[in-house]
């Protein structure tokens, strides 16, 4: 189970024949996504020269009509990113994923308002889109190899942070229902609240980390949520609490504004709101899997309900028990799920060995997990060996 | 980006605000011109992108044209010290010279863009010639928000309620309103981020005038606004900062001593909180950039080794889109340019992780790698 993207999401890429659009729709189409169309204006009529078989449309119209795909991916450059957001919106598709940095915010404003009352989803712009391990479906730029299928959900507002959190997670055997990044700019379409109503209805989301900023009030909106709504345990990790005010950090909404965009006070209102504070960086992985071993904790305590489900959904149960079994699990699929992407993409096949490469890596790692989980007392002694 | 005041200024004009008259001067001799074409009395403001100019005495009045020579002489040259600036302040080239205006009231107002509102939103108050933080800490009554709809724009009689509000009666209402809607005009023609009129004055026998005019224009939208892009003063910024921006990186100087480079804006903030949080300071926020070319990383270490504040670096990439080879090829391509480097404590993840250790391995350089995040905290306590 899922949250945004899954098996039936049918991609089209807006963007497709531009160097990033055309790079990244192979990386997503690795993973397993259904990479169905692609529009450049100027280009329709053509098939993409990656695989010599994608048609490439000059309108989403066109595109939407013919292949039936239900998601836009842009990587449309800046000054044209607003318009093929709108122009996506337009043409039926259900989901929109913008990837593109530095869209005007004013453009933005007025897509956004565009938007409203339309039945569309628009995720970004500036994000890194969204991934589910389990349905093999990407959509997006995240590097797909560190994902891991699973329970725990990851909403963020960064592309590079997300894939530490998710790391940290795989390599603790902590598997992923859905990761999902909303993007830094300070107008965007999904905030951290709707990617959490959306988890909070996901049956297969069992908690999810929330990796928030300075900047903005989207992480106390997120609190409000969570302490009148969410039934799932969060742990949450705010960053820029070092970043002094008034300065844009990268980010075009990392910036302190005012007290409610400190890190301080979004720290506050999430703690108030219940949902457990991640203290550094470093500590994602460890502290989603304190959680879990909570939330388990309370599930043996109330057996045949628990029990139940459990012996139905061996996902559940993966999830439950975070352990080398668990990791290993996915691993037995994989094989099957490589072979179509094997035969569709031979050309890359060098970059696809890179993944294969780093997915026993990661495992291995996994492994070892239980004896780093129980450092924190011998970590003293590691560092000072490490020191000289 | 910002803007000087004088340019502010003239840009408002062209949009019918009413700002004092005068000119800009970047001679004495200029200024003593400019002040008796203005009768002789004028105001000299130091023009430097930077707020707390009066109290750091870089806004005078003068009673001849021969102070306001003076006066010139004195601001044009030197640095000027601002809460706003750092210890070292902010050169001063030019100074506006402009007309002195028997002020009545001061009023507050600004746009800005507002995630929580999704658009801009007009910020005015009564309480003007003061910080509008302070105001909104101790007076917030005195505060009045409006969100005009972002593709209908402002209406009249939005612009009328925030004029009644501010106080303006009889004619100034128009006046006031008339100015509203040129502000709002300005805002979207020229796609800034920030208008402020602070203070908005009342002088006279009531006309309304923009004493001061802080504007910034959005970086983003650059390639629609070329001729705005001219009005870029690069001697404003911090050397390092300025080297930073013109090469594309994601760069603000802090006043640590620990070098970070990362890549992603969210997970640098993350290791700049990391370097707190074991008692060190970083020294600066650096996102090298998701598609970084080895020219480009050479570039944002090289603004490090520039620092003369960094006694030790810490670079903590993840590889998606940047190959952590390739990052470190521009490290070492850096290093061996500038001959000496800090210690550099390198933490490499993702995509060609094993490649870009070998990279550091060979390079003979001063580099300790490491694993995790961990430990990368416990190298810096």
């Amino acid at each position: 189970m899922s949250i945004l993207v899954d098996r039936n999401t049918r991609v089209v890429v807006q963007g497709l024949t531009g160097r990033e659009g055309g790079y990244h729709a192979l990386r997503c189409r690795e993973f397993g996504t259904q990479i169905v169309a692609g529009v450049t204006p100027g280009r329709g009529g053509t098939l993409w020269q990656e695989d010599n078989k994608t048609p490439v449309y000059n309108t989403m119209e066109q595109a939407v009509k013919e292949t039936g795909a239900n998601t836009s991916l842009i990587f449309v450059p800046s000054p044209g990113a607003a318009d093929a957001i709108v122009e996506a919106a337009d043409s039926g598709v259900k989901l929109i994923i913008c990837i593109t940095e530095g869209i005007p915010v004013l453009d933005m404003v007025k897509v956004d308002a565009y938007l409203k009352g339309k039945n569309v989803t628009l995720l970004g712009p500036n994000c890194p889109g969204a991934i589910s391990p389990g349905e093999k479906c990407k959509v997006g730029i995240m590097p797909g190899n560190i994902h891991l299928p699973g329970r725990v959900g990851v909403v963020s507002r960064s592309g590079t942070l997300t894939y530490e959190a998710v790391n940290q997670l795989t390599e603790l055997g902590i598997g992923q229902s859905s990761c999902v990044g909303i993007g830094g700019d300070s107008i965007r379409g999904l905030s951290h609240t709707n990617v959490l109503e959306m988890f909070n209805n996901d049956p297969g989301t069992d908690a999810v980390v929330m990796i928030g900023e300075i900047g903005g009030t989207s992480e106390q909106e997120a609190a409000a949520y969570i302490k009148k709504n969410f039934k799932k345990p969060v742990a949450f990790l705010i960053v820029g609490q070092s970043a002094p005010p008034g300065r844009r950090m990268g980010h075009a909404g990392a910036i302190i504004t005012g007290r409610s965009a400190t890190a301080e006070a979004k720290v506050e209102a999430l703690k108030d709101a219940g949902a457990k504070h991640i203290p550094t960086p470093a500590d994602i992985g460890l502290v989603m899997q304190q959680l879990l071993k909570a939330r388990k904790t309370v599930a043996v305590s109330a057996p045949k309900v628990a029990a139940r489900p459990a012996a139905k959904a061996p996902a559940a149960r993966a999830a439950a028990r975070p352990t080398a079994k668990v990791a290993a699990k996915p691993t037995a699929k994989k094989p099957a799920a490589k072979k179509p992407v094997a035969k569709a993409a031979v050309k890359k096949a060098t970059a696809l060995r890179g993944r294969i490469a780093a997915r026993p890596a990661a495992r291995a790692v996994a492994k070892k997990a239980p004896a780093r989980r129980a450092t924190p007392s011998r970590r003293p002694a590691t560092r000072s060996g490490r020191r000289r | 980006m910002k803007i000087h005041e004088y340019q502010a200024k003239s840009l408002m004009a062209q949009y019918g605000i009413p700002v004092p008259k005068g000119g800009v001067a970047s001679t004495p001799e200029e200024a003593r011109q400019i002040a008796a074409s203005l009768g002789g009395r004028a105001v000299v403001k130091a023009q430097v992108h930077a707020g707390g100019r009066g109290k750091a005495g870089g806004v005078k009045l003068t009673n001849t044209p021969e102070e306001a020579a003076q006066v010139a002489a004195s601001l044009i040259g030197r640095n000027l010290v601002t809460h706003q600036t750092g210890p070292e302040g902010v050169p001063i080239r030019k100074v506006l010279v402009e007309e002195v205006q028997p002020i009545v009231k001061e009023l507050y107002l600004s746009i800005t863009i507002d995630a929580a509102a999704r658009g801009p939103v007009i910020i005015a108050s009564e309480a003007g010639g003061m910080e509008i933080e302070e105001v909104a800490a101790r007076t917030p009554e005195k505060i009045i928000r409006i969100a005009p709809n972002p593709t209908v724009g402002l209406f009249p009689y939005q612009a009328r309620k925030i004029a009644y509000a501010l106080g303006l009666r009889g004619d100034q209402v128009r006046d006031g309103a008339a100015l509203l809607t040129n502000l709002w005009k300005l805002f979207y023609e020229k796609d800034l981020s920030l208008i402020e009129i602070n203070p908005l004055a009342i002088v006279g026998e009531g006309r309304i005038v923009a004493l001061d005019g802080k504007i910034n224009i959005e970086d983003d939208a650059d390639f629609r606004h070329k001729d705005l892009m001219t009005l870029r003063d690069p001697e404003q910024e911090d050397p390092l900062e300025r080297m930073a921006n013109d090469s594309g990186i994601a760069y603000v100087r802090l006043d640590g001593d620990i070098g970070c480079v990362v890549n992603g804006a969210g997970l640098a903030m993350a290791t700049m909180d990391m370097v707190s949080l074991v008692g060190a300071k970083p020294a600066n926020f650096l996102d090298v950039g998701g598609g970084a070319e080895e020219e480009k990383v050479k570039r944002a270490f090289t603004i490090l080794l520039d620092d003369p504040r960094v006694k030790k670096v810490l670079i903590n990439v993840f590889g998606g889109i940047l190959r952590c080879d390739i990052l470190a090829r521009g490290v070492v391509a850096a290093c061996k340019e500038k001959g000496v480097h800090p210690p550099i404590i390198a933490r490499l993840q993702g995509t060609n992780k094993e490649e870009g250790r070998q990279v550091f391995r060979d390079s003979g350089l001063k580099v300790t790698l490491i694993e995790t995040l961990h430990d990368a905290a416990a190298m810096l306590r």
